[in-house]
């Protein structure tokens, strides 16, 4: 049984079915792509997962529990983070105020009133986020504005936030999406060695095959909404299907 | 010191100095001179000043830290007011009841409203408030003439209960027999100063509160406002649910406006309707704007700027500008008169609104920015310096 189990879910705009019995079964600790062509669904499929968008019909469990009809803020504190395609940050705050808030909300849920306290008293929330900071290569950057900093350091800092939660299940929705050859590689190297220093989950979306095959241990295609085949990165490569329905389309 | 850090400490009582000596400094003209009419070191002035800081200090932390324009915080103001005249009728002169009253009721008041209006956000929650501020304002004037006398205004009479009131208390509003409306001049060479009671009682309030939203700024629910503004979208997906954040800021603002409502109230016995009107709602915006919304002390010369227009410019009338420009030839007299006759007396406005449009243009962070920037080209703090850090951060090994 794995940690995130997707049955039977439909979704409907209008007259275009967005997602047509979709079954997805995610194994606990692996990194798992999903890949499709434009309009394939993807990014839908992402939503109804953050809870943004309730499925016609279906069920999605996270560890055993429903996550359909919740709010993001509580499906967040169910253990599930999400990156999101353009960094979403707080870029009005320096980086070092973007790493507490996350902290905050792990230790206080959705909402406490810390209206007289100080921030320099929280010594071990500090101490957190620095530490994540050093991990990603940040803390010399911690009075910056964030807004101030480049792409990639952008989404190095979304995804120290996501981590700082230690989250379950961290979503990616095409994380290396408009960066340059070296900032993706730098990200691949970034993802994987989270992967292997922690306990983690990871979903992915992407479009760029070169990071789908260097992070995913497991590929599902996607095509006009519904699972075209699920497969180990190597098989997914020859995979006839696969061809004619992503891969050979992009060849051309 | 007080939970602040050494910088804010010496901020602090910096305000807490220039406060306590505004009766002085704002007194820059002797007496008999020519220019003593811009004086403005008179109770009544430097009360109002102190009074729209409040309010201002407490419209900056929903406008200036979650970026919620709200358009009806006259309301609070008005609710304030009507809850310690109603407390001068019940109980005794004292403003003591009244003023916990008042900040209980605009903050019960402010829950509501809040509760309702911070589901939407942007233009929508804007009006909104404005729609409950017009509402709590046609109540005020018409439906509850019985809580609020209507359009003559809530005043205490002679036949009211005022049980506390015994033999000898004031006839006026007091602090525990400290009489607001009492004040001691003194007269030095040609300068005449006013310490006057209720410019003190305001001040500390003042300054009290203005600690108070120092403290709120640096607090991590401070920073989690700012965050609101910047991006509820990272908020939601970080797990944290935005609306009980705003509902407490706007409770807090509310409670302030409250607060300086009452204060009103307790330098002259009188509520009106009118304090509710829309126009007052929109002068704390203009304030907060005018000052640098999110700046600590932004909203305050906010409000003094705008209330010191509102004094001394609408006194100057045409026979003080002939006096003025006397020394020129009658007929280009009378035409620079006639120049400047739009933008002084009832026409103080026009100026005001000139004045604000410069500022908005020309320094969007208020008159801080413009502050900060002279204060930058005094000290030769060259930018330079700046733009190095933000543009060429240190490199930093790039291990993977």
């Amino acid at each position: 049984m794995g940690i995130l189990e997707v049955s039977n879910v439909n979704k409907r705009f209008g007259g275009l079915q967005a997602l047509g019995d979709v079954n997805l079964d995610i194994a606990n600790g692996t990194v798992h792509a999903i890949i499709g062509p434009n309009g394939a669904g993807k990014s839908t499929l992402l939503n109804v997962l953050v809870g943004k968008l309730t499925p016609d019909t279906g069920t999605v469990m996270f560890n055993g529990t429903s996550v359909l009809g919740r709010k993001p803020y509580e499906i967040n504190q169910l253990g599930i983070s999400r990156v999101f395609q353009t960094p979403e940050i707080f870029s009005d705050l320096s980086v070092f105020e973007n790493m507490l808030i996350p902290c905050f909300a792990k230790r206080d849920g959705a909402f406490r009133l810390h209206a007289l306290e100080s921030i320099a008293a929280e010594k071990q929330l500090i101490e957190k986020a620095e530490q994540m900071l050093a991990e990603v290569n940040m803390a010399d950057k911690r009075h910056m504005i964030a807004s101030s900093l480049s792409r990639g350091d952008k989404r190095r800092l979304e995804m120290a936030m996501c981590l700082v939660q230690e989250p379950k299940l961290l979503l990616l929705d095409e994380p290396t999406a408009g960066m340059a050859r070296a900032d993706t590689n730098n990200t691949i190297d970034l993802l994987n060695e989270i992967h292997d220093k922690r306990d983690i989950t990871m979903v992915i979306i992407e479009h760029d095959m070169h990071v789908v095959f260097s992070l995913a241990k497991r590929i599902t295609v996607l095509a006009q909404g519904t699972p075209l085949v699920e497969d180990t990165p190597e098989n997914i490569k020859g995979h006839p299907k696969v061809k004619e329905a992503y891969l050979g389309e992009a060849a051309a | 010191m007080l939970g602040l850090s050494k910088k804010d400490t010496t901020f602090l009582l910096i305000v807490i100095f220039l406060t306590l000596a505004t009766p002085i400094l704002l007194q820059p003209f002797p007496e008999n001179s020519a220019l003593a009419q811009f004086n403005a070191g008179y109770p009544d002035l430097m009360q109002r000043f102190a009074i729209f800081g409040i309010f201002a200090i407490g419209f900056n932390i929903l406008f200036g830290l979650t970026g919620y324009l709200s358009f009806g915080h006259a309301a609070f103001l008005g609710v304030g007011s009507y809850s310690v005249v109603w407390m001068y009728k019940l109980l005794s002169y004292n403003v003591l009841p009244g003023l916990i009253l008042a900040v209980i009721v605009s903050g019960l008041f402010a829950l509501l409203i809040g509760y309702i209006s911070l589901r939407r956000s942007g233009i929508y929650f804007s009006i909104l408030t404005l729609a409950f501020a017009q509402m709590s304002f046609n109540l005020a004037y018409s439906v509850l003439t019985p809580l609020t006398n209507g359009e003559t205004g809530l005043q205490v009479y002679t036949d009211d209960p005022q049980v506390l009131v015994s033999e000898g208390s004031p006839l006026s509003p007091h602090f525990f027999g400290i009489v607001m409306n009492e004040s001691a001049k003194i007269d030095v060479g040609g300068w005449q100063f006013t310490f006057s009671n209720g410019y003190y009682f305001c001040a500390i309030i003042a300054i009290l509160v203005f600690y108070l939203s120092m403290r709120i700024f640096r607090s991590p629910f401070g920073v989690m406002l700012r965050a609101i503004k910047t991006n509820q979208t990272r908020m939601n997906y970080t797990g944290l649910n935005p609306r009980p954040y705003t509902l407490a800021a706007f409770v807090i603002s509310g409670m302030y406006a409250g607060l300086a409502g009452a204060l009103l109230a307790a330098m002259d016995p009188l509520a009106g309707a009118e304090r509710m009107q829309w126009t007052a709602s929109g002068e704390v915006v203009l304030m907060t704007i005018l000052g640098g919304a999110g700046t600590l002390m932004g909203p305050v010369l906010g409000a003094g700027f705008i209330k010191y227009f509102e004094n001394i410019f609408s006194k100057i009338n045409d026979n003080i500008l002939h006096t003025w420009f006397s020394a020129l030839p009658d007929g280009l007299e009378d035409a620079v008169v006639f120049v400047l006759h739009p933008f002084i007396g009832k026409g103080w406005h026009l100026t005001l609104g000139l004045l604000f449009m410069l500022v908005v243009i020309f320094l969007p962070g208020g008159l801080m920015e413009g502050g900060t920037r002279i204060w930058n080209a005094i000290t030769g703090k060259n930018r330079k310096k700046k733009q190095d850090a933000d543009h060429h951060p240190k490199p930093s090994a790039h291990v993977n």
